[in-house]
């Protein structure tokens, strides 16, 4: 690894003073699962590393505010997947950091690393797509709230703007029943990156969220409002026809060594079919 | 000129303080620095899990954090589990069950264990497959770590049962 300068910032202020005088020197490490690699294998090179775990700012609690579920960007995806208001409210968001890496991951990688890093295969991007999530930014001329649909642009590249650091992800808590599921697709089990990830949310209005990922430089949110997917009723082939809309802006690279594209739009389908059942099981249960 | 930062630490229950370049990695630190050798370097992208060490409590894999980060931290590696010389019951199911062949992987899947034993001390063993999912073994002994963390929960249960606990 090269030889990098380290900061340890004790509050937000500093680290923004910071990320001001480097610029794009620095590199902000939170969880370090993606940025530790990157490092390594050189593609990050920064002069300056600035380590935000100690920053109170940031802190890495899960509460409830004024309907909005606050989750701390320091926060591990280990916490995320065990907290009793996640589980309650947003459970395809629990199942998603659930599968995230492996326990050793899970325990260092956070939600707000996860979506800074943008990867199209993040497997906590669907959830807070389909949740409506924003995502609050600090920086130099003050706090911006980010639509989390406004946020991803593509692989590495989101809109925070430089100097920006993301102090929290918000999540509005359902103000009436909601059914949701996240599922993926890997090469194997219990250790790997997403060939297709994927989640729902039906609300009992009868809109269905759809959110997918690893299928295009982004991952995608599609909101149906027909009513088909939440009726348990619907044909299977009424069903097909809402997917192919949905999955209209699924654009897999032939390249990824993961999965070719036709085998990964055939399972966005497969994905789309189990985590409509799920959820709609999941309402019926509120 | 690399930066250099003191860090202090406690390592297998003992304070230690070591001078660190800010781009070593705590692996490199505990082996090279501490010479504690027990925590393997293998994939260092943390796919593997041989450089499993306890941080606070959490498994984690040591080739993805600096050094500097566990500034202040606590620190358990393969050598702090025996006591007085004598394996820890999980270690001895490791040998018993036939778990170790080339034995490279062993101390990060001895620490993935103890640590899920700490979190789960009865744990299914789809908990234990899923405990140990980040720990890869190329000598392919599943099987007998399975059995191997599986039988330390059970003989803990019962030897809790004869004590009446």
């Amino acid at each position: 690894m090269h030889a990098f300068a380290y900061e340890r910032p004790a509050t937000l202020a500093e680290a923004l003073a910071l990320m001001q005088a480097h610029g794009s020197a620095a590199r902000l490490l939170a969880g370090g699962t993606d940025l530790i690699i990157r490092l390594r294998d050189g593609s990050a090179r920064p002069s300056v590393v600035i380590d935000v775990k100690r920053i109170p700012e940031l802190d890495p609690g899960i509460r409830v505010d004024a309907g909005r579920l606050v989750i701390g960007a320091r926060t591990v995806m280990t916490d995320i997947a065990a907290d009793a208001h996640v589980r309650r409210h947003f459970l395809a968001l629990a199942e998603a950091a659930s599968v995230v890496g492996s326990v050793q991951i899970r325990n260092r990688a956070t939600l707000a690393g996860n979506i800074c890093n943008a990867s199209p295969a993040a497997d906590t991007a669907p959830p807070l797509l389909v949740y409506d999530a924003t995502v609050v930014a600090a920086g130099p001329d003050g706090t911006r709230r980010i639509p989390i649909d406004a946020f991803f642009v593509r692989s590495g590249v989101t809109t925070l703007v430089p100097g920006e650091i993301v102090t929290a992800i918000e999540l509005p808590v359902p103000d009436g029943p909601l059914g949701a599921a996240h599922q993926r697709r890997t090469r194997r089990r219990g250790h790997d990156l997403a060939s297709v990830t994927l989640s729902v949310a039906i609300g009992g209005s009868g809109t269905t969220r759809l959110a997918y990922g690893s299928v295009g430089p982004r991952p995608v949110l599609h909101v149906d409002g027909s009513g088909v997917l939440a009726d348990a009723s619907a044909t299977a082939e009424a069903k097909a026809r809402v997917f192919e809309a949905a999955f209209a802006d699924a654009s897999p690279s032939p390249r990824s060594m993961r999965a070719g594209p036709d085998y990964r739009l055939a399972m966005l389908r497969v994905l789309g079919a189990r985590a409509v059942a799920t959820a709609l099981d999941r309402l019926a249960g509120e | 000129m690399t930066q250099t930062i003191p860090i202090a630490l406690t390592v297998n229950g003992r304070p230690r303080s070591a001078e660190v370049a800010a781009h070593h990695t705590l692996l490199e630190v505990l082996r090279d620095d501490l010479g504690l050798t027990g925590t393997k370097e293998c994939c260092l992208v943390g796919e593997c899990g041989a450089c499993t060490v306890i941080l606070d409590g959490r498994s984690v894999d040591s080739c993805l954090m600096l050094a500097v980060e566990a500034d202040g931290a606590d620190v358990l590696t393969v050598e702090g589990l025996a006591t007085d010389g004598r394996l820890s019951p999980l270690q001895q199911a490791f040998l018993d069950k036939g778990g170790v062949q080339c034995g490279f992987c062993i101390p990060g899947q001895v620490m993935s264990a103890h640590a899920l034993l700490a979190h789960t001390p009865h744990p299914t063993r789809a908990e234990v497959e899923e405990g140990l999912a980040g720990n890869l073994c190329r000598c392919a002994c599943y099987e007998q770590i399975f059995e191997a963390v599986l039988s330390t929960a059970e003989a803990a249960a019962a030897a809790d049962e004869e004590a009446g606990r």
